[in-house]
Order: C-alpha cells, then sequence, then structure tokens
C-alpha cells in the first residue's frame, strides 16, 4: 500500500471517528432531554451506535497488526468485507421483509391476527414491511452491489476506508431507527417516507457520505471509461437524496421529541409525496436495481451488453421522464387537471425507456440463452428482467385515467407494485446475491444450485399467485365499487365489498408464503456456501429428457 | 482499452472497445420498433397536451381545445343522475309513507333507494342485513324499540335517539347499582324474575324476590309484565329478543349500569325523500306494523 493511501486512509478513519464522538455527544443530549420514550429509547440506541463505531477504529487502528497481514493479500486490490456485510445483511432483512409482508397479508384476510395490541396492527406493521423490504433488504442490496460493481468496472478500491463501513452501519442503525419506531407509533405519515425528521437527518448525514465514497471511487478509476452500471448507481444515489431531503423538510415539534410537522400541507403535501413516492420507485428501485442487471446480467451470462448506444438512450430518457410521472398517482383528487395530465403523459412516454432496460438486458442472453436451462442464477436474472418489462408495461396503462378510475385504491395497484417488487427487485436482487456469495467468500461455487433452482420455482409460483389474486381483487372491487343498479343507485356496501375480497386476500397470502420459504431456502444456501460447503449434485436442467435422451 | 474494438463471435457485432471486469458492449444500433414505439408515445403525448389541460402558465394554464374540466365533469355527471331519478323523488317527497308503499312504481324505487342508502349509512352498526348486534338493533324482527309503524320508522331516523336533538328519541334506563337505587342482591333477584319472564328462572325464590323489585322499580317503564313501552324505548323483555344480550350476566349488568344507546340525527344529513325511502324499505324488512 502507498503512503498516500495510508494516509487517506487515515485521514477519513480520523474524519469518521470526530463525526461519531460529535454523534455520541448529541445522542446524550437527546437521551437527557428526550420529552417521549421513544426518542429516549433512540437516543441510547444512537449512543451505542458512536460509542461502539469509535472503539471499532481505535481497535482497528491501534491492534490491527495481526489482521493487517490478511489484509493486505486478501482485501488490498478492493474493500470487498463491506460488500460482504451488505450481502449478509440484504439476506436477514430479505427474510425480515417478506415475514412481515406475510404477516400483514395473513392480517388482511384474517383480522384477528391483529392481536388486539397496539404495537401488531396492520397500520404500524405495514409500513415496517414496505421499509423493510424496500430500504432494509432493497437498500442493503443496492449498497452492496453498487461498492462491488463500482470496484470492480473501475478497477479502484472503494474510496475511505471506513467511511464504507460507515455508510453500512449508519445505514442500518437508520433501519433500526425506523423500523423501531413505526411498531412504537412514531410516523410522519407519508408513504414510503414514515420515518420522523431525526430519523431523516441521520439517513440523510450516512447518504451524503455514500455519496462522496461513490464519487471518489469513479474519481480514483482505472478505466478511461465509466460503466454504465454506475451511472444508474449515481443517478440513484443523487436523485433518492434529493426526494429524500425535499419530501422530508419538516419542523420539529421539539428538538428532544420525536414528532414533527410536514412543510407541505393539502394537494401541495400530497403531490410533493408523489413525486418523492413515485421515484423511490423510479430511482431507488428502478435505476438502483438497473445497475445490478447491466452488471450481473453480463458478467453471469458472459455476454457483452446488447446495444452501448440504448444503454445511452434509454438511461438520459428514464432520467429525465420518471421524475414528472408522479402525478397519476393523484388522477381524479384535487390535483390540477393539468398536473394529472402531465403525470399520464410522461409515464405514457416512460414506457419505452423502461423497456429499453429489458431490451438490453434480455438480449444480453442472445448466445447464452442455453444458460437458462443450466444455470438457476441466470434464469433468475432473466425472470426478473421479463416482470421488469411486464410491471414497466402495466404502470403506463395504469396511469391512463381512463384505466386508473378503476384501477385506483384497489388491489391491481398492489398487485402491479408486488410483479414489480418480488419479480424484478427481489430476482434481481437474489441473482446479485447468488452471484456474490461465492465470490466474496472465495468459494469455488454455491452449496447448491439445485437449491437456487428450488428457490426460483417457489418464489416464482408465489409470484404469480400474488398477482393474479391482486388483479381479479382489484378489479371486481373497482367494478364493485362503481356498479349501479337500473335506477341509479350504488349496488354495494364497502363491507360487501370487503367481504367479497377474502378468498383473494388467502391466496395472496398463500403465494407470500412461498415467497418467505423461497427468501429462506436463498439464506441458507448463502450460509451453507459462505461456511464452505459443498453440496454433491447432479448439474441443474430444467429438461434433463430432452437433454440426455437421445431422439428414437 | 479504448481502441481495442472487438468482433463479437456470435453475433458478429463490433464491440464499443471497452471493457470493464470482463465486460463489453456490442455496437448494436438502437432497435427500430422501440424508436417508433417511443417516438409515437410522445407525439401521441404532444397531441393529448393540445387537447387537454396540460401545461403551467404564470398565472393559469393550457386549457386545451376541448374546454376539459374533470371538476365540470364530476358535476353534470351528478346532475344527470339527479336527473335520471328526478321524477321519482319529486313523487316521494310529496307522498304521504303509506302512498308510497301502496305504489308499486314508487315502491320499487323506494326500496332500491332505501337499500342503497342503508347500506351507504347504516349497515355500519345495524349490519348490513340490518340484523344487527349487541346494543344495534335487529331491524328484521317485530320487536320494535320505538314502533315499528312507518311513522315511527321515519322519526327515529329523522330525529335520532338520546343525541341530545330535542326531537331525538330519548328514555332513560337507569343504573340501578351505580346510581344506588338499588344493592346487588337485589339486582340479581330482578335478574332471576326476567329470566323467569322466558321461563328461564333457576331460583323460584329469587324470582319472587325480584318480582316484587320489579314492581316497584321496572314496571313504569317495562309495563306489567315486561312488555314494554315504545313510547319510551323500553323494550319487551319477555319476547326473548335481547339488545344487549339475555344471559343473566349481561342482564345483571344492564340492570347494575343501565344502558343508553344512541343513533344520530339523520335528518340533517339526508333528504326528506331519502329517509322515506329508508323508513320504507326498514319497513318492508319484515318486522313493519
Amino acid at each position: 500500500m502507498t503512503d498516500g493511501h495510508t494516509r487517506a486512509v487515515a485521514g477519513t478513519t480520523y474524519g469518521t471517528g470526530a463525526l461519531l464522538v460529535l454523534g455520541a455527544i448529541l445522542g446524550l443530549f437527546l437521551v437527557a432531554g428526550a420529552t417521549d420514550s421513544v426518542m429516549s429509547f433512540h437516543g441510547v440506541l444512537f449512543v451505542a451506535f458512536c460509542v461502539l463505531g469509535v472503539y471499532w477504529l481505535i481497535a482497528r487502528q491501534f491492534g490491527g497488526e495481526k489482521d493487517a497481514g490478511r489484509a493486505a493479500t486478501e482485501d488490498a486490490r478492493y474493500n470487498d468485507g463491506v460488500v460482504r456485510a451488505g450481502v449478509i445483511a440484504s439476506t436477514f432483512w430479505g427474510v425480515v421483509g417478506f415475514t412481515v409482508g406475510l404477516v400483514i397479508a395473513l392480517q388482511l384476510a384474517f383480522p384477528v391476527l391483529n392481536l388486539d395490541l397496539p404495537w401488531t396492527t396492520f397500520g404500524r406493521l405495514r409500513p415496517l414491511h414496505t421499509s423493510a423490504v424496500v430500504f432494509a433488504f432493497g437498500g442493503n442490496v443496492l449498497i452492496a452491489t453498487s461498492f462491488h460493481v463500482v470496484q470492480r468496472t473501475c478497477r479502484a478500491r472503494l474510496a475511505g476506508d471506513s467511511a464504507s463501513w460507515f455508510v453500512f452501519w449508519g445505514y442500518n442503525l437508520f433501519i433500526v431507527i425506523a423500523a423501531s419506531g413505526y411498531v412504537l407509533g412514531v410516523t410522519q405519515a407519508k408513504e414510503y417516507a414514515e420515518p420522523e425528521w431525526y430519523a431523516d437527518l441521520w439517513l440523510t448525514v450516512v447518504w451524503v457520505v455514500y455519496l462522496l465514497v461513490f464519487l471518489a471511487t469513479l474519481w480514483k478509476r482505472k478505466e478511461p471509461h465509466i460503466y454504465v452500471a454506475n451511472w444508474f448507481y449515481l443517478a440513484f444515489i443523487v436523485t433518492v437524496a434529493m426526494l429524500h431531503i425535499v419530501n422530508g423538510l419538516a419542523v420539529p415539534v421539539s428538538w428532544t421529541g420525536t414528532a414533527s410537522y410536514s412543510l407541505f400541507a393539502g394537494v401541495q403535501s400530497a403531490l410533493t409525496q408523489w413525486w418523492y413516492g413515485h421515484n423511490a420507485v423510479g430511482f431507488f428501485l428502478t435505476a438502483g436495481f438497473l445497475g445490478i442487471m447491466y452488471y450481473f446480467i453480463p458478467k453471469q451470462a458472459e455476454r457483452p451488453v446488447y446495444s452501448y448506444r440504448l444503454s445511452i438512450v434509454h438511461f438520459w430518457t428514464l432520467i429525465f421522464l420518471y421524475i414528472w410521472a408522479g402525478p397519476h398517482h393523484l388522477h381524479y383528487t384535487a390535483l390540477p387537471d393539468w398536473a394529472q395530465t402531465l403525470g399520464m403523459t410522461f409515464s405514457i412516454m416512460l414506457w419505452m425507456p423502461s423497456w429499453g432496460g429489458m431490451i438490453n438486458g434480455l438480449m444480453t442472453l442472445s448466445g447464452a440463452w442455453d444458460k437458462l436451462r443450466t444455470d438457476p442464477v441466470i434464469r433468475m436474472l432473466v425472470i426478473s428482467v421479463a416482470f421488469y418489462g411486464m410491471s414497466t408495461f402495466e404502470g403506463p396503462v395504469m396511469s391512463i385515467k381512463a384505466v386508473n378510475s378503476l384501477s385506483h385504491y384497489t388491489d391491481w395497484t398492489i398487485g402491479h407494485v408486488h410483479s414489480g417488487a418480488l419479480g424484478w427487485v427481489g430476482f434481481v436482487s437474489f441473482g446479485a446475491i447468488y452471484f456474490l456469495t461465492p465470490v466474496l467468500w472465495h468459494r469455488q461455487r454455491l452449496y447448491s444450485l439445485k437449491l437456487v433452482n428450488l428457490h426460483f420455482w417457489v418464489a416464482t409460483i408465489g409470484i404469480l399467485l400474488y398477482i393474479t389474486a391482486m388483479w381479479v381483487s382489484g378489479i371486481l372491487q373497482g367494478l364493485m365499487w362503481r356498479a349501479y343498479d337500473s335506477l341509479g343507485f350504488l349496488e354495494y356496501s364497502f363491507v360487501e365489498t370487503v367481504e367479497a375480497m377474502h378468498p383473494f386476500y388467502v391466496i395472496r397470502a398463500a403465494g407470500g408464503a412461498l415467497f418467505v420459504v423461497g427468501g429462506l431456502i436463498m439464506a441458507y444456501n448463502v450460509w451453507r456456501t459462505i461456511r464452505g460447503d459443498l453440496r454433491d449434485e447432479a448439474p441443474v436442467s430444467s429438461q434433463p429428457s430432452l437433454a440426455a435422451t437421445p431422439a428414437e | 482499452m479504448a481502441g481495442d474494438k472487438h468482433i463479437d463471435d456470435h453475433s458478429g457485432v463490433e464491440t464499443t472497445g471497452h471493457e470493464w471486469d470482463g465486460i463489453r458492449e456490442l455496437n448494436n444500433p438502437l432497435p427500430r420498433w422501440w424508436l417508433w414505439t417511443f417516438y409515437i408515445c410522445i407525439v401521441w403525448s404532444v397531441g393529448y397536451w393540445v387537447v387537454m389541460p396540460a401545461w403551467p402558465l404564470v398565472s393559469s394554464y393550457t386549457t386545451g381545445v376541448i374546454g376539459y374540466s374533470s371538476r365540470a365533469l364530476v358535476a353534470t355527471r351528478i346532475d344527470e343522475a339527479k336527473a335520471a331519478q328526478a321524477q321519482y323523488v319529486a313523487r316521494i317527497a310529496d307522498a304521504t309513507l303509506e302512498d308510497v308503499e301502496g305504489d308499486p312504481e314508487l315502491l320499487e324505487f323506494a326500496l332500491a333507494g332505501g337499500r342503497s342508502a342503508f347500506a351507504v349509512n347504516c349497515s355500519q352498526c345495524h349490519g348490513r342485513g340490518a340484523a344487527g348486534a349487541i346494543g344495534y338493533p335487529n331491524l328484521n324482527d317485530d320487536s320494535w324499540l320505538w314502533g315499528g309503524t312507518l311513522e315511527n320508522i321515519a322519526h327515529t331516523i329523522t330525529y335520532g335517539v338520546r343525541n341530545g336533538h330535542d326531537e331525538a328519541r330519548f328514555g332513560p334506563m337507569p343504573g340501578f347499582l351505580s346510581d344506588q337505587i338499588l344493592d346487588r342482591a337485589q339486582i340479581d333477584d330482578v335478574a332471576e324474575y326476567v329470566l323467569s319472564l322466558g321461563g328461564r328462572a333457576e331460583d323460584s325464590a329469587a324470582a319472587e324476590r325480584g318480582a316484587a323489585v320489579f314492581a316497584e322499580q321496572c314496571v313504569a317503564c317495562h309495563q306489567e309484565g315486561g312488555l314494554g313501552n315504545t313510547e319510551l324505548g323500553a323494550p319487551n323483555i319477555a319476547d326473548g329478543i335481547w339488545l344487549y344480550g339475555g344471559e343473566r350476566e349481561a342482564i345483571v349488568e344492564t340492570v347494575m349500569a343501565g344502558r343508553a344507546g344512541v343513533m344520530p340525527t339523520w335528518g340533517d344529513r339526508l333528504s326528506p325523500a331519502t329517509i322515506k325511502q329508508l323508513a320504507v324499505y326498514v319497513h318492508a324488512l319484515g318486522g313493519g306494523q
């Protein structure tokens, strides 16, 4: 290692250390002056985080002689440690988030499962589920894969050694604060932006460090050009920062209490919220995961990306158009007609830019289609792109006002989100985790490809059950709400429409249960791979009879 | 690695000459169908902007050539829907409740309108099929707290029950223990007597003592034999139909703490014609007098 590198590492270590000491002092003030019990609990968490962080930095700085040798050989080129941590965190949060999703799906089918306790009601567990899957699972996958991809495609070690660890642990602290807050009843009541002002501020600090680490790594790159995956990651990081800050603008009731008031009110609040919410989908769950797709599909398929030109054009059109589409969440509301029109038309224009990613993902397989039969990891990545294509077609369709008047507020929306979330985000993440685990732990291969295959089928059937149930129930619900009899009276009371949903809610829960089982299979496989086990098994082939027996 | 152009073996397409961690990019053109579909979406959107309200201006917005307004449209639709029902509504408003029930055309309309209004406004408490729940009367049976004639029902709907309105139905059921009128033993005796009205007494001595207490404290409202009084909303406690449950524990609790169910004043929220439709609908549910 060069002197410059050592100095840089020392520099970020002292910087991070100073930040953590400052944080610990701030945390103590919070604990001392907290006006509600949740704030004092979160203050304690924060102090513990900062103290442990300082301890870790000191231990590394002064006691690291015996680890230094290992670090020099194994981790000299790339910082893989933080990526390994991210893979483990992703797998853990994935299982947690899917399970909470299953619980709330069952609560909708069987309300008695709310247990009549404030902490376990649907209203508190629902944001726990969405945040756990989107931010805890998805966010850790994005941080881990972006740190991996940016190092490999820049041929540069991650900038700021302890800074990247700060991003990882700081982000996960944010998740713990947000999640425990929800369960204890602390919420900003903005969908996908429920964490209160202090958690938002903390996330802002973490996110800025994330941006700096990513930018500095790009800056250090030894490749002349920046690979397309990194464009998407950078767009994701920058835009999410902007969305988070603007939508989170709020005035705390007290500096030592959890509650705050949003800066926006009325329809402005709704529009800001859906500008945020839609682009959380667009930049967190789409742009970021396209970054994953652009690295892991060509790597796993061992094929070149289909079209460089398409990647440029669809990147810029996607970035430009996505940010305008949010108002389609507010059709037929107090939002002015002109804003609704813009939301709808920009959503329709967004269709092809979205599909550009699908084309590049699928066509990269050309010349390697046979791998679909033998490699369940590539199958997972490909089906994720197929789900991406499906839900990015369904999205523009649902943004059309005539369609939206039927679909809005119904389960169709939930089905749409889950075909994107389970199918696209879930599967592309699983593919990345299956790719990364043997690479990061220097294993010959995964513990078992057969288990990957099983995960693939169990989860795919789960998704299909989920989205078909929600299509049927959503359309049924929409039709029941708007049904009038021949004399012009409403045909159904609300509770009748709720009752009609019951069988579909049961089917949805069954689909969700299969998806959870798939997550558990993955967790087991990852764990065994990390342990260094290899399952003795025959190669996977979905059509053994065709492949193995010659024609008669 | 610029300049390191490379022809892909499988497709014969040239790469861009860069390589990142083993990944190359083919220099394929944009798919034609993709590009044209994208153009069509843009052209269609621009056309839509011309037709519909679309772009904000300094103090206004482009209104579009067809003058579309979702607010105006919904107002029109509501007007149309009201116009379609207007003749029936007007006739019901002018008719007596009996006339509505007697005219097959008006009856059909009133039953449909009443069912719909009931589903929206009443089913939350009385249940979707008006079967009621603990504390919320079943409207299908012929046990009426405040009378089951068309006029009685219409009055109850219009003014509600124990809600503070001057015309609202009102009748007190004291808490005989909480108001220190009776002691606990007396209340057990009364409960025993009430049970005996349905032939369910287990302790005839207690029931006899309870009968004396009942005669002194309860008869004024619930009448001799517990037959009730619709003027005061005092339920018939001998017919086996229970608003708050007919088990011993429930009866004891009712006598100890009293009951005072409420119902909103619907006259302020629903039109007279709608209330008539509701009254006809409820009257027709099975128990109308």
